[in-house]
């Protein structure tokens, strides 16, 4: 490389490499050695794996761990299988100018706070709410239907607040859908229910991995929904790191369950990646 | 005996306007049967209304005498070849010849063996576990026939398949469809706005315009007696020339040009002293020569002088003005004799009368 | 299943009626919120008690609306500036990344790009506390070491800002680069031909190819940052941001003015989206 390019790449290389060093690698790393020892006494400390033992034999964090993911898998399932029709009107159905309308119609609540969002959940779902008040105006209900603070209630906070992340990825990748490979598929014989399993499917498959990535690490991460609409007695994840660091200070015991929220994503986004054989580069970039 | 294919008195209007308007052909058994048309005349309306993906607003589609209307795509015995083939790209070449017959329910290992038998049909033996982005063009081509010949259709659609491929192997491929369809003995009705390609395969060809059927015919009847001016102008080249008829005895005719000039030729229908009137001549049919002698056996004898020699191999022309300042064409012969020809210099040229085709005008 | 294909008539009226309700679906929510802000009540709840604009302009107990409300308008104030803040520092980085990974190749950049592409699959909580451990480690290692007590690493904007530039420049590295790798470097050829140092061409030619992207990315990078609430909870300081102060609110308890609030930030924000098409229409 001649001089100036050299001058140039590391002109260009030194914000990317601060930003990536200072702000997330090294903050990790430190956290990891945080989560890694032990306090003996006021001022001195020690090396050891006793917060990573104490997480994964105490009940109430490895049940609030496993159900966590669970949940989130499940709020992952049941986007995407609510998206995916949707995705599909919007991009083989739908035309020209009702296309684009549908499409922004989908991106607007997005553009508004998660906070919002779940407030208005809140509002419709309450015991003084829109729906406990339209089931006893039917008579459906005799008295006040409480609806908020269940799991329930917040499965459909969860796949709401991430509903674009899966309808923008599907409704790319089905827009790229060639129209006469549909119409193929049926001049060959196929009827809806095949030529969507061999050939809708499998070309949509890029934008499933994709919008399902991003909607469960989401999920995985939410903190406003479980704490606003789900119960009480069913912790999230990330409430309980939230409680170790401000509320206990035990910052040795949340670095650990935010080491354990980490590993676990990872897990899950590599099994996906590694099951559909595609890299993090095309599923995110 | 039935034909295979029949369209009765089809009709397509989308909105206000008629794309396809009072169609009737027949494609009888085993014939390579072509639609030639410039793009926007209808030929694909056609196509996708006998594929099922479009409804005809009237008139009846019969496939082995019987109607299709009320047949949705995928239960026809019809395939089709799409334009841009619509291979699935998200299965191997097997699997694509082989989705058609999974559809039937066949037994997997007999779908193996057709696959197998159609890929050696193709002289593609061994490709069935390649993607399909590893195939050439040429042999992409091949395997979305193939795909449709597993299901031996009764009629298969041909969609303008040859246009995404170079010069050369589109030559090529045209040579290997007419061996396709010969080997697979079944009907084909190929699309196309590619002259040469109907041409050269076609045992029947409808040319179409705006909606219509101009002229269904073999190569040579479309070629030799064009019945329409459309037809006379779209298939082949020709010089023109419009004016006014001064005599006719039954199909031979006199006609004065616009620009003055007197010329005889043949009639295609009837035609009588006064009528407006254009007379096509082709390229190939006008003789040069050096002197007025050579030609005096021609009923149309012009002189001229030399303004541009297009040199185009076989295809070669030469631009001669003639003496009212009009520019014709002519097909330049490379027997040698005009070796020596250049700009400026001066030439004889004639042609016969059975040569020229005249048609009644609109006034 | 595309139009062309027949299918029954039921089908299309089922099909037609799901993407219906889906939309009434993302759209249920929204309204509640929107309609309650005009309630002439205590709570954005049933029953409706009249129409009013006391919870946008009341002046008085205990409708005192938004803009007579000091806490959310300094959260409001709070909120711009770190959002404005974010978007700057994270659209000048997204710029420098997108012309570094298609203008050189070097050992290491796939490494590096994946690496670059990791802050949009850590859970945003993690990424707060890891930088709230981070830099609390080094303000005790500065105390231990000078004495001296950094203000700035404790929670506070700073550490917000730079929670929510971590993941953000990610996006606006996507979105810039998106639109560099569209660009014909034969532009650039052109202008040092015609006479342009390298820096001028780039200025005088890429840059204003790039602006509709980085434009784009300003206004994704500005909403995101004020929208964000997982990493700004972790590194929140005194000053609370708008979403960290309707939050503590709404765990007191919700008044019509969370409503009246909700509805300016919706405007707001679909006005922002709306001059975004606008330009990259023009």
């Amino acid at each position: 490389m001649r001089l100036h390019a050299r001058i140039g790449f590391i002109l260009l290389l030194t914000p990317l490499v601060l930003w990536l060093g200072l702000l997330i690698v090294i903050p990790h790393i430190d956290m990891l050695l945080i989560s890694l020892r032990e306090r003996i006494s006021f001022g001195v400390y020690e090396t050891s794996t006793t917060h990573y033992q104490k997480a994964l034999t105490e009940p109430l964090y490895l049940r609030t761990f496993w159900r966590t993911a669970v949940m989130s898998v499940l709020a992952t399932a049941i986007t995407l299988l609510i998206a995916f029709p949707v995705a599909y009107y919007i991009a083989k159905m739908a035309k020209g100018r009702l296309q684009q309308v549908l499409f922004m119609l989908c991106l607007i609540p997005f553009y508004v706070s998660e906070l919002v969002r779940t407030f208005g959940w809140m509002i419709l779902l309450r015991e003084t709410g829109l729906i406990s008040n339209l089931l006893q105006w039917a008579g459906l209900a005799d008295q006040p239907v409480e609806m908020l603070y269940t799991d329930a209630a917040m499965m459909v906070g969860l796949v709401y607040t991430s509903m674009l992340f899966m309808v923008v990825p599907l409704v790319t990748t089905l827009e790229s859908l060639d129209d006469s490979v549909v119409e193929a598929g049926y001049d060959l014989g196929g009827n809806g229910l095949s030529v969507l399993r061999e050939i809708i499917i499998p070309h949509a498959m890029p934008g499933i991995v994709s919008g399902c990535i991003v909607v469960f690490m989401l999920s995985l991460g939410n903190y406003l929904t479980p704490t606003m609409l789900g119960g009480k007695d069913s912790l999230w994840f990330t409430e309980m790191i939230y409680n170790q660091f401000i509320v206990r200070s035990n910052w040795e015991l949340g670095a650990t369950f935010g080491f354990m929220l980490l590993v676990l994503s990872s897990v899950i986004v590599w099994g996906m990646l590694r099951l559909t054989g595609r890299t993090l580069q095309e599923t995110m970039g | 005996m039935t034909p295979d294919l029949e369209c009765a008195d089809l009709v397509k209007r989308f909105g206000d306007t008629t794309a396809v308007d009072n169609v009737s052909f027949s494609v009888p058994p085993g014939s390579f049967f072509s639609i030639l048309g410039p793009s926007g005349c209808g030929k694909t309306t056609i196509m996708r209304m006998i594929a099922g993906f479009l409804d005809p607003t009237s008139g009846d589609i019969r496939i082995k005498g019987g109607s299709v209307l009320d047949t949705p795509p995928n239960k026809r015995p019809v395939n089709m070849v799409f334009q841009h083939l619509a291979l699935f790209p998200m299965m191997t070449i097997a699997d694509n010849i082989g989705y058609g017959l999974r559809r039937q329910k066949m037994p997997k290992d007999q779908i193996a063996r057709k696959v197998d038998e159609a890929l050696d049909r193709i002289g593609l033996p061994g490709i069935g576990g390649r993607k399909v982005d590893e195939l050439s063009g040429g042999q992409k081509q091949r395997v979305a026939i193939a795909r449709c010949m597993v299901l031996e259709p009764d009629v298969l659609l041909l969609d303008e398949p040859l246009g995404a491929l170079d010069l050369k192997l589109r030559e090529h491929m045209k040579v290997e469809l007419k061996a396709l369809q010969a080997a697979f003995d079944t009907t084909f009705v190929y699309i196309t706005h590619d002259q040469s390609e109907a041409l050269v395969m076609s045992d029947q060809i409808a040319v179409m315009n705006a909606g219509r059927f101009e002229q269904v015919g073999t190569g040579q009847d479309l070629y030799y007696r064009p019945d329409t001016p459309f037809v006379a102008g779209f298939i082949g080249e020709a010089n023109r020339w419009k004016g006014r008829i001064e005599r006719a005895e039954g199909s031979a005719l006199e006609m004065r040009t616009e620009t003055g000039l007197a010329m005889r030729a043949t009639a295609t229908g009837t035609l009588s002293p006064g009528d407006t009137a254009e007379i096509f001549v082709r390229p190939e049919s006008i003789r040069l020569a050096a002197t007025a002698e050579a030609l005096s056996a021609f009923d149309n004898q012009l002189q001229g002088t030399v303004t541009s020699i297009l040199f185009n191999g076989a295809a070669s022309r030469v631009l001669v003005q003639d003496s009212v300042g009009e520019t014709l064409e002519v097909t330049l012969p490379q027997s040698g004799e005009f070796a020596n020809l250049k700009r400026g210099d001066t030439l004889h040229i004639g042609w016969g009368a059975a040569q020229a085709t005249c048609f009644a005008v609109a006034a | 299943m595309i139009p062309t294909i027949p299918s029954s008539r039921s089908f299309r009226l089922i099909y037609g009626g799901y993407v219906l309700l889906f939309f009434l679906y993302l759209a249920l929510p929204l309204t509640v919120v929107a309609v309650f802000a005009f309630n002439d009540s205590q709570f954005p709840s049933l029953p409706w008690e009249g129409f009013t604009w006391n919870w946008f302009f009341g002046d008085t107990r205990p409708q005192i609306g938004v803009f007579h409300e000091r806490g959310i308008l300094r959260a409001v104030g709070t909120s711009g500036f770190v959002a404005a803040c974010v978007a700057l520092l994270s659209v000048s980085v997204g710029t420098t990344n997108a012309f570094l990974f298609n203008r050189y190749e070097f050992r290491g950049k796939g490494a590096l790009y994946v690496l670059m592409l990791l802050p949009l699959v850590v859970p945003g909580i993690v990424l707060g506390i890891s930088i709230l451990v981070f830099s609390s480690t080094l303000a005790n290692g500065m105390w231990d070491l000078a004495q001296m007590d950094i203000q700035a690493l404790r929670p506070g904007l700073l550490l917000v800002i730079l929670g929510q530039f971590s993941f953000i420049t990610t996006i606006a590295t996507l979105v810039i680069t998106a639109r560099l790798q569209k660009f014909d470097r034969t532009l650039e050829d052109a202008a040092l031909n015609l006479g342009a140092t390298r820096l001028t061409a780039v200025r005088t030619i890429t840059i204003p190819f790039l602006m509709p992207a980085m434009i784009g990315a300003v206004v994704v990078a500005f909403l995101m940052s004020f929208e964000n609430f997982n990493t700004t909870l972790m590194l929140v300081g005194s000053d609370a941001p708008l979403t960290i102060a309707m939050f503590d609110r709404l765990k007191e308890g919700s008044t019509p003015l969370l409503n009246a609030v909700s509805l300016l930030l919706m405007l707001g924000s679909s006005l922002l989206a709306l001059v975004v098409i606008l330009f990259q229409r023009r």
